[in-house]
């Protein structure tokens, strides 16, 4: 019982997110595609928890659910005139996509399927936060400094182009 | 206890439906949202591989950069979308072929 518990759980989520995938993917309305992602992001999120990152499970929910989601309905909403909530999108070179898309996929579950991995996990369960707070501030504190830049600069490029323009 | 191949096939399902999406949508929102998913796709590989082939937490601290770069990537794409949408009325991208040779 206590070894069926996690596959349930995996299969479970793994449904939810390649459905919920699917339908952002296929679907043709667009405010459903923006909730259909919310699915996808929590059952990544619940990933994360099954892999053991506590820390980043929660950081996606934030910032995922709580931030890009939002963004993008933000989009949705800005970019459409709204009549009800029909929002269609089209799809063009259905063909040539799927073809390159499944081949991606061939490839890559070749190569993950004759990779001998390691079968055991290395990492014991436990909270990850203090040691990811700990090589934010002493090995990656240049790449934690320049991703704050980084921020900056997309919060003032996003206000930028945004921006109405104003004739004098 | 779930082997590494199924989070990493699971992983390369999730890419490859958000290429497929990248490649055929019209719409410029649902092609971020397609980007969005590959990010996802790449951020399990990471964690999935920082637990059972380095066994430490590096993988997830690059995980988390992907995040902040993604947000950023989102914001500004949005903006600029936002911009094509007020000088073509639509966000249809086969219609933004301004640069077309």
């Amino acid at each position: 019982m206590e070894t069926l518990a996690p596959k349930i759980i995996f299969w479970v989520f793994t449904g939810l997110m390649l459905g919920s995938a699917l339908v952002v993917v296929l679907g043709t309305n667009l405010v459903r595609a923006a909730f259909a992602l919310l699915a996808t992001f929590f059952s990544v999120a619940a990933f994360y928890a099954m892999l053991g990152a506590d820390f980043l499970a929660g950081v996606q929910i934030l910032v995922y659910v709580g931030g890009i989601l939002t963004l993008f309905l933000f989009g949705v909403m800005l970019t459409n005139r709204i009549y009800g909530l029909e929002l269609e999108t089209a799809t063009f070179q259905l063909g040539s996509g799927a073809l390159v898309s499944l081949t991606v996929f061939a490839v890559l579950v070749t190569v993950v399927l004759t990779t001998p991995w390691s079968q055991t996990a290395l990492v014991e369960e436990g909270p990850t936060t203090p040691a990811i707070g700990r090589l934010l501030m002493t090995e990656y504190v240049l790449p934690f400094e320049i991703a704050s830049v980084l921020l900056l600069v997309a919060l003032l490029g996003a206000a930028m182009l945004v921006r109405r323009r104003i004739d004098l | 206890m779930i082997p590494l191949e199924y989070y990493l096939v699971v992983a390369s399902a999730l890419f490859s439906l958000g290429l497929f999406g990248l490649l055929t949508k019209k719409n410029a929102v649902n092609v971020l949202m397609s980007i969005e998913l590959m990010f996802n796709a790449a951020n399990i590989n990471l964690i999935a591989f920082s637990r059972f082939v380095t066994g430490d937490t590096e993988g997830q601290v690059f995980a988390l950069f992907v995040i902040v770069i993604a947000a950023c990537e989102s914001a500004v794409a949005l903006a600029i979308v936002m911009s094509l949408y007020r000088i073509l009325k639509g966000v249809d991208l086969p219609e933004a072929s301004a640069l077309k040779g």
